[in-house]
C-alpha cells in the first residue's frame, strides 16, 4: 500500500478533499503521545491501494506549535511515498510559502490548487501549467469535492508515488515570501470582481459597531427559536410512539416477575425513551443549523466581534470558537481548545468550557422555561418567548465564562494575553447536503448514542434506588431526604440535587431522574405532555423560584463524566480536572444562594 | 516623502508597506508565516465593534490582529498609494 500525506494551511478545504477521496473508509484518533488529531483513510485507484494521512493544518513547518511539529516530523521522516500540498486558489500567494517549505523537505510533492470554483467567482484565475513549471513539481486543480477534479488528483497521486525527486535547498523565511510573491505575480490573474466587494460588504455588516453584535444575537436567536419551535411536534410524536411501544412491551412481559419488568420497562426503557424523545428533535435541528453557520465561515467573525471581551479577560479570542463547539457538546469544546496556542489561555478555555450549556441541557432548560415562564402553551408567540428566554440563558452562560476566565487570569493562571492572529476565511456557499449528512452522522447520532448508552444503565440504577427499601423508606428517599435541608438553602430540593448527582454521566437524564424520584414518592400520574409534568412539579412544591434555581444550577454545575474524562486527558492533571469541577459548581451554588435568599427576603417566594 | 506609522494606526480602507516587524518573538514568527515581512503591502479592511482587533488584508488573506500586536509592525505610507502602483 502506498502512503500519501495531505498537508496545507488551515481553511483550504483539505478535510473536504480528504473526505471526498476516502469516503467512509477513515479512522480518526490522536498522534502517538500528542494531543493533535489525526485522520487516516484509504482508497483504491487502478488496482493500487492508497493510504491518505491528513496532516494537521498549519501555516508553516517551523514547529512553533505541536501541529506544525507533527506535520514537519512526518514529512521529514520519509514515511510517506509522496506529499500532496493543498492550496487555496483564492489566496495562493500565502499558500505557496508552505509549498516552498515542504519542497525543502522532500521533492516528492504534488500541489493541489483547491477551491478553483470559488476563485472563479472572485475573479481570480490561476495558470496551473505555469505554476507547475515554476515550482518544478506537478500541479492539479480541484474544486471542493467535485468528481472531475478528484479523478485528476488520484491519477496525479499515482504518478507522484512512482516518481523520484530531490528536495530543494533551504531558504530563509524572507526568501520564501519573496519567491512566493514572485511566482504568484506570474501565475495569478485577478480582476477586482463584484464578488470581492460583496464579500467586504457582508463582512462590514457582520462586524461593524452598529450591526455586528445585534446580528450575532439575532442569528443565534433564530437558531434557538427554530430549535425550540421545531422540536415540539416531533418530540410529542416520538413520546407517543414510545408510549405505544411500551404498552406492547408490557403485554409481552405480562408473565415476568414484577421486579424484572420494573427494571427493564420503568427503569431502562422509560429513561432511554425519554432521552431519545426529548433530545433527538432539538439536536437534529440545532446541529445542522449550526454547522451551516460554521460552513458559511461565520464563526470566525463571531470570534472577531467578541475578541475585545476576551482581551479584557486576558485570554485568547479563539476561546469564542471553542465556546461555540461547547454549545454542541462540552467534551468537543474541550478537545477544540487545541486551536489555542498559549498553554495558559488553553487551560482557561478548558476549565471554563462547561459554563456554556451543551445540547444535553437544552431539553431541561426548554421544558422549565415553557412550564414556568411562558404564558401560552403553544403558538408563535410562546415559541418566540421561549426562544428569547433560552437565548438569555445562553448569554448568561457566556457572561459566566467571561467572568470565570477573568477570575482565573487574575488568580491561579496569572498572565497577560499572548499574541493572536485569526484568519477570517472568505464566506463560502454552504454545501447543504454535506452539512446535513455530516452533522447528523458525526454529531447528532454520535452524541445521541453516547447519551443512550449512559441512560440505559442509569435507568436501571435509579429504578433500583427508588424501589429497594432500607428500613421503612427507599434508598432514593433516604438520599434525597439527607440532601434536602442543604438543597433548600439554594432554592432547590433534595430530589433536584440528587437528580443532578445521578445525572453526572449525562445531563440529558437529569429531568427524567427527577420525574422518577417524584413519581415514586408521590401519586402516580401519566405524564404524556408538559401540562401533566407541570402539575407533578407543582405538587412537589415547585415555585418559579425553584425553576429559576434549577435552571441556574443546570447551567452552572460540574461537567458531565465524558467532559471530565476529556479534561483529564487534555490536561493530564487531576488538579486541573478537579478545578474544572469546583469552579462551575461554586458559581452555580453561589448564584442560587443569592437568588434564593434575595427572593425570600423580599417576600417574592 | 514617505510617511511612517505603525499598523495599529492604519485606518479602515488605508494601505501601507511594512518596514519592520518587531512584535515579540512569537508574533514575529507567526506574522512571517502569514507572509507579513518587510515590503509587504497591508490594508486595514475591518474594525471590530470595539475598534480592537482589526482585520487586515495580508497577501490575499484576511487576518485579525489585536492592536497591541499590530503596534509592533512599522509601516511606511507611500505618497502615491494607489492599488497596483509600483514604487521603487
Amino acid at each position: 500500500m502506498k502512503r500519501v500525506a495531505l498537508a496545507g494551511n488551515p481553511n483550504v478545504g483539505k478535510s473536504t478533499l480528504f473526505n471526498a477521496l476516502t469516503g467512509l473508509r477513515q479512522h480518526t484518533g490522536n498522534w502517538a503521545g500528542k494531543t493533535v488529531a489525526t485522520a487516516r483513510g484509504e482508497y483504491g485507484f487502478s488496482g493500487e491501494e492508497y493510504q491518505l494521512i491528513d496532516l494537521p493544518g498549519a501555516y508553516s513547518l517551523a514547529a512553533h506549535s505541536q501541529e506544525e511539529a507533527v506535520a514537519r516530523d512526518y514529512i521529514r521522516s520519509g514515511q510517506a511515498d509522496g506529499v500532496v500540498v493543498v492550496c487555496d486558489a483564492t489566496c495562493l500567494e500565502r499558500n505557496l510559502i508552505l509549498v516552498l517549505q515542504v519542497l525543502e523537505l522532500t521533492g516528492k510533492v504534488l500541489v493541489c490548487v483547491n477551491l478553483l470554483d470559488e476563485a472563479e467567482r472572485m475573479g481570480i484565475k490561476v495558470d496551473l501549467p505555469a505554476l507547475s513549471e515554476r515550482l518544478g513539481v506537478p500541479v492539479v486543480g480541484a474544486a471542493g469535492g467535485r468528481q472531475e477534479g478528484l479523478y485528476d488528483l488520484k491519477e496525479a497521486i499515482a504518478r507522484l508515488v512512482e516518481a523520484d525527486a530531490p528536495a530543494a535547498p533551504e531558504k530563509t523565511p524572507q526568501e520564501r515570501v519573496t519567491l512566493a510573491e514572485h511566482y504568484a505575480a506570474q501565475v495569478v490573474r485577478s480582476e477586482k470582481a463584484d464578488h470581492q466587494r460583496r464579500q467586504q460588504k457582508l463582512d462590514r455588516l457582520l462586524t461593524s459597531k452598529t450591526t455586528g453584535i445585534p446580528i450575532m444575537l439575532l442569528l443565534l436567536g433564530v437558531v434557538v427559536w427554530l430549535t425550540v419551535a421545531g422540536a415540539n411536534g416531533p418530540s410529542a410524536l416520538l413520546t407517543e410512539l414510545f408510549a405505544r411501544l411500551e404498552d406492547v412491551l408490557r403485554g409481552w412481559m405480562a408473565d415476568a416477575p414484577a421486579w424484572l419488568s420494573g427494571i427493564l420497562l420503568d427503569g431502562v426503557y422509560r429513561v432511554t425513551a425519554w432521552v431519545v424523545a426529548v433530545m433527538l428533535p432539538p439536536m437534529a435541528i440545532f446541529f445542522p443549523l449550526f454547522t451551516l453557520l460554521e460552513d458559511l465561515g461565520y464563526l470566525p467573525r463571531v470570534a472577531f466581534v467578541m475578541d475585545h471581551a476576551f482581551q479584557k479577560c486576558r485570554t485568547c479570542g479563539k476561546q469564542c470558537l471553542t465556546m461555540c463547539m461547547s454549545m454542541g457538546c462540552n467534551a468537543c469544546g474541550v478537545t477544540g481548545c487545541r486551536i489555542i496556542d498559549s498553554p495558559r489561555e488553553r487551560l482557561i478555555a478548558i476549565l471554563t468550557s462547561s459554563l456554556v450549556p451543551c445540547n444535553g441541557k437544552f431539553p431541561t432548560l426548554i421544558a422549565l422555561i415553557t412550564l414556568f415562564f411562558v404564558g401560552g402553551r403553544s403558538g408563535l408567540l410562546s415559541s418566540l418567548q421561549g426562544a428569547a428566554l433560552l437565548l438569555g440563558t445562553l448569554v448568561l452562560g457566556v457572561a459566566g465564562t467571561l467572568a470565570c476566565s477573568r477570575f482565573l487570569s487574575a488568580t491561579v493562571l496569572k498572565g497577560m494575553p499572548s499574541s493572536f492572529a485569526l484568519e477570517l476565511p472568505p464566506f463560502r456557499k454552504p454545501r447543504v447536503g454535506e452539512v446535513i449528512v455530516r452533522s447528523v452522522l458525526d454529531r447528532t447520532l454520535f452524541v445521541l448514542g453516547r447519551a443512550m448508552a449512559v441512560a440505559a444503565p442509569a435507568g436501571a440504577v435509579i429504578w433500583l434506588m427508588a424501589n429497594v427499601t432500607a428500613g421503612e423508606t427507599t434508598i432514593l428517599a433516604h438520599c434525597t431526604g439527607f440532601l434536602d435541608p442543604f438543597a433548600r438553602l439554594f432554592g432547590l430540593d433534595g430530589v433536584i440535587l440528587m437528580a443532578f448527582l445521578l445525572g453526572w454521566p449525562a445531563n440529558e437524564i437529569v429531568l427524567p431522574v427527577m420525574l422518577m424520584a417524584y413519581l415514586s414518592t408521590g401519586s402516580l400520574v401519566e405524564f404524556d405532555d408538559l401540562t401533566a409534568l407541570g402539575q407533578l412539579l407543582t405538587q412537589h412544591g415547585w415555585t418559579w423560584l425553584t425553576a429559576v434555581c434549577t435552571m441556574l444550577f443546570s447551567l452552572f454545575h460540574w461537567p458531565c463524566s465524558t467532559t471530565c474524562l476529556t479534561i483529564y486527558k487534555e490536561t493530564g492533571s487531576v488538579k486541573w480536572t478537579a478545578l474544572s469541577v469546583v469552579l462551575p459548581t461554586a458559581l452555580g451554588l453561589g448564584l442560587c444562594l443569592i437568588v434564593a435568599t434575595a427572593a425570600r427576603a423580599l417576600g417574592l417566594a | 516623502m514617505y510617511e511612517m506609522l505603525c499598523l495599529s494606526a492604519l485606518r479602515e480602507g488605508e494601505s501601507a508597506y511594512v518596514t519592520e516587524v518587531n512584535a515579540g518573538p512569537a508574533m514575529d514568527r507567526r506574522l512571517t508565516d502569514l507572509g507579513l515581512v518587510r515590503g509587504t503591502r497591508v490594508t486595514c479592511v475591518l474594525r471590530s465593534p470595539a475598534g480592537d482587533p482589526c482585520a487586515y488584508l495580508i497577501r490575499g488573506a484576511l487576518i485579525a490582529l489585536r492592536q497591541a500586536d499590530a503596534a509592533g509592525v512599522a509601516l511606511e505610507r507611500r505618497t502615491e498609494d494607489i492599488p497596483e502602483a509600483v514604487t521603487i
